[in-house]
C-alpha cells in the first residue's frame, strides 16, 4: 500500500519536471506574435460586472452563458439574451428591439449611432475616448445579480433546511450544527452588546441577513469557477445599498437624544458646539461611507491580489514563475477566506453599533 | 520650471495612483506593525488572555487595512 | 473611475434581492432557529432553576426527618421517663401502703394484746376478789373455831396465792 502511494507520488513529481521542462520549449518553438498580455484588462474584466457569464476559452472562442438583457428605454422595456451581441465588447454588433438600436461597449448598453466609425464601432468618443451615446437605463440580469441570485438561494436553502434540522426538544442536527453557533454568534457577540437586551430582538434578523448575505457572496467570489466567482460583494453598488440601508434605519430610527448630541453636543463648551455638531453632522454620512468602501475595497484588493499574482505567470510568460506565483495566489487566497469572514462580521457589526448609538438614551 | 515641465508632459495619473498606494501602504504598514507588536507583547504579559487579544487585534488589523483600501479606491478615481 | 461608480440596475436589483432575502429568511430561518435556540435555552434554565429546587426540597426533607427523628427520640425518652417515674411511684405507693396496713395490722394487734391485757387483769382481778371471798369465807369460818388456826390459814393462803 504504502510502495504504491509513494509510486504515484514520484509518478506526479516527474510528470510535474516534465511539464515544467518542456512548456518553456513548446511555447519558444512557437511563434511569438501573440498579442500583448494586458493584466489590468484582464483584471479589470474579472472584478467588473458582465452581461454573459464567461467560463473560458477554447480554441481562441470565449464560451459563455447568456444571460438576459432588461432595458428601460423611451420606447418601454426590452429585453432579449445577451447572446445576441455574439461576445462583443466594443460596440461594433447591434441588436434591433422595438425600432431602436443597441450596442454593447465595454459591457455597458448604449444606443448605437447611425453609422460605424472606422473601427466598425456604433459609437461616438470625445478626445479622452469616452463614449457619447445615450445609455437607457440597464435591468439586466448581469453576471453579479445572477449570482446575487444564486447566493439567495443557496442562503434560503442552507437557512431553510437547517431550520428544519431540529429534533423535538431543540436539538440541532445536521446542517444546524454548522449553522447554530454562527447564529448564536451575531446574536450574543454583535446583536446584544451593540444594541442591548432590549431592542436587540427587533434587529436580529436584518443583522443575521446582513452577515449572512454578505459573507456568502464573499466566499462565492473566491471559489473561482463557474455559478461562483463573481465580484459581487466587491462591486460598489452592492456595498452601497446595504450600507443604504443601515443609513436609512440609523435616521429613522434615531432617538431625540442621538439628535441632540449631533447637533448640540450637551457637556461641552458652548463656542465649541457649532464645530462639533459639523463634524458630527458629517460623521451621519461618513459612517456608512465608510463602511461601503471598507467591504468594497477589501474584497476587490482580494480579487486584484490573486489575479495579478496568477498574472504574473502572464507577464514574464514563463512557466517558472508559477510556482512562486501559485503559491502566493494559494496563500492570499487561504488569507483572503480569513478577510471575507472578517469583512462580513465587521460590517455586521458597525452596522449594528451604528443602529445602537442611534437607539440609545444618554443618562444625564 | 518645474511647473511648465508638468503642463508640458502628458502626466501619467497611473504613477501617481501608484505612489498614493504605496504612501497608504507604509501608513497601514505602520499601524498593522503597531497593533501586532502591542498584541504580542499584552499576550506576553497576560497568556491567559490570549484568545480575547488575538480576536480583536485581528479586527484591529482589519480596520487599519480598510484604511489603506481607502486610499487605493481614492487612487483608482482619476 | 467607473470601478466606483454604483450601477443603477445592480443597485435595483440588490435592494430587490436583499429585502425579498430579508422576508423570507425571517420567516422561514431566523424566526424558528432563533425561537428554537431561544426556547433551548429557557429550558435549560428552567431545567436548572428546578434542579436547584429538587436540591433545596430534599435538604427541607432531610431537616425534617432529622427533626421527626429527634421528635420521636425525645417523645421516646419522655415515655421511657413516665414509664420509670411510675414505677418508682407505684413501687413507693405499694410500699407505703404495705407499711399503712402493716402499721394498721400492728396497731390493731396491739390493741388486741391491750384489750386481751385488760381482759386478762380484769379476770384476773375478778378471780382474785373471788379468791379473796373464799378465802374470806374460809378465814371467816376458820375464825369461828380458832384464832390461831385462823391466822395461820390467811397466812397460807396468801403465801399460795401468787399474784401472776
Amino acid at each position: 500500500m504504502k510502495t504504491t502511494k509513494f509510486n504515484v507520488f514520484r509518478i506526479f513529481i516527474l510528470g510535474v519536471f516534465f511539464v515544467l521542462v518542456s512548456t518553456p520549449t513548446f511555447a519558444i518553438s512557437d511563434e511569438p506574435e501573440e498579442e500583448e498580455f494586458k493584466v489590468t484588462e484582464v483584471i479589470m474584466h474579472h472584478i467588473k460586472d458582465a452581461h454573459d457569464f464567461h467560463l473560458l476559452d477554447w480554441d481562441g472562442h470565449p464560451i459563455s452563458i447568456p444571460l438576459p438583457v432588461l432595458l428601460w428605454t423611451e420606447n418601454g422595456l426590452v429585453a432579449f439574451m445577451s447572446s445576441e451581441f455574439r461576445h462583443d465588447d466594443s460596440g461594433k454588433v447591434i441588436v434591433e428591439r422595438n425600432g431602436q438600436k443597441f450596442v454593447k461597449y465595454h459591457e455597458e448598453i448604449y444606443y448605437a449611432s447611425n453609422s460605424a466609425d472606422e473601427n466598425g464601432t456604433y459609437m461616438l468618443f470625445n478626445e479622452e475616448h469616452d463614449p457619447l451615446n445615450e445609455h437607457p437605463f440597464d435591468f439586466s440580469i448581469t453576471k453579479l445579480v445572477f449570482t446575487m441570485f444564486v447566493s439567495m438561494l443557496l442562503l434560503i436553502l442552507i437557512f431553510g433546511f437547517s431550520a428544519r434540522a431540529y429534533t423535538k426538544n431543540g436539538v440541532p442536527k445536521g446542517i444546524a450544527k454548522f449553522t447554530e453557533p454562527l447564529v448564536v454568534f451575531i446574536r450574543d457577540d454583535v446583536a446584544i452588546p451593540n444594541i442591548g437586551e432590549r431592542h436587540y430582538k427587533k434587529f436580529l434578523p436584518f443583522l443575521l441577513t446582513l452577515f449572512f448575505f454578505i459573507w456568502i457572496n464573499n466566499i462565492m467570489g473566491l471559489i473561482p469557477f463557474f455559478p461562483f466567482s463573481a465580484n459581487l460583494s466587491g462591486n460598489i453598488a452592492f456595498t452601497f445599498v446595504l450600507a443604504l440601508i443601515t443609513f436609512v434605519m440609523t435616521t429613522i430610527l434615531g432617538t431625540k437624544d442621538y439628535w441632540k448630541h449631533i447637533f448640540w453636543m450637551p457637556g461641552v463648551p458652548v463656542p465649541l458646539k457649532p464645530f462639533l455638531a459639523l463634524i458630527e453632522f458629517a460623521g451621519i454620512f461618513i459612517k456608512p461611507a465608510s463602511l461601503m468602501i471598507r467591504l468594497f475595497a477589501n474584497i476587490t484588493a482580494g480579487h486584484i491580489i490573486i489575479l495579478s499574482l496568477i498574472s504574473l505567470i502572464f507577464i514574464f510568460k514563463s512557466i517558472w514563475v508559477s510556482p512562486g506565483s501559485i503559491f502566493f495566489a494559494v496563500f492570499v487566497g487561504l488569507i483572503e477566506v480569513l478577510v471575507v469572514a472578517i469583512q462580513a462580521y465587521i460590517f455586521t457589526m458597525l452596522s449594528a453599533l451604528y443602529i445602537g448609538s442611534a437607539m440609545e438614551k444618554h443618562e444625564h | 520650471m518645474s511647473f511648465a515641465l508638468l503642463q508640458e508632459a502628458t502626466v501619467d495619473y497611473g504613477a501617481f495612483a501608484a505612489i498614493g498606494a504605496g504612501l497608504a501602504a507604509i501608513g497601514a504598514g505602520i499601524g498593522i506593525g503597531n497593533i501586532g507588536g502591542s498584541a504580542i507583547q499584552a499576550m506576553a504579559r497576560q497568556p491567559e488572555m490570549m484568545g480575547k487579544i488575538q480576536a480583536s487585534a485581528i479586527i484591529l488589523l482589519a480596520f487599519v487595512e480598510a484604511v489603506a483600501l481607502f486610499a487605493i479606491v481614492v487612487s483608482l478615481i482619476k | 473611475m467607473d470601478l466606483v461608480t454604483p450601477d443603477v440596475g445592480l443597485i435595483f436589483w440588490t435592494f430587490i434581492s436583499f429585502v425579498i432575502l430579508f422576508f423570507v429568511l425571517k420567516k422561514f430561518a431566523w424566526k424558528p432557529i432563533v425561537g428554537t435556540v431561544n426556547d433551548r435555552e429557557q429550558s435549560i434554565k428552567d431545567a436548572l432553576a428546578s434542579a436547584e429546587n429538587a436540591k433545596k426540597e430534599m435538604k427541607n426533607l432531610t431537616a425534617d426527618n432529622e427533626r421527626i427523628l429527634k421528635e420521636a427520640r425525645a417523645e421516646r425518652e419522655i415515655m421511657i421517663k413516665e414509664a420509670r417515674d411510675l414505677k418508682t411511684k407505684m413501687i413507693s405507693d405499694a410500699k407505703e401502703e404495705a407499711k399503712v396496713a402493716a402499721d394498721k395490722m400492728i396497731s390493731q394487734a396491739q390493741e388486741a394484746i391491750k384489750n386481751e391485757k385488760k381482759s386478762a387483769i380484769a379476770d384476773l382481778k375478778n378471780q382474785v376478789a373471788s379468791l379473796s371471798i373464799e378465802i374470806a369465807e374460809k378465814v371467816v369460818e376458820n375464825e369461828l373455831s380458832d384464832k390461831e388456826k385462823q391466822l395461820k390459814l390467811v397466812e397460807d393462803m396468801l403465801s399460795d396465792t401468787t399474784l401472776n
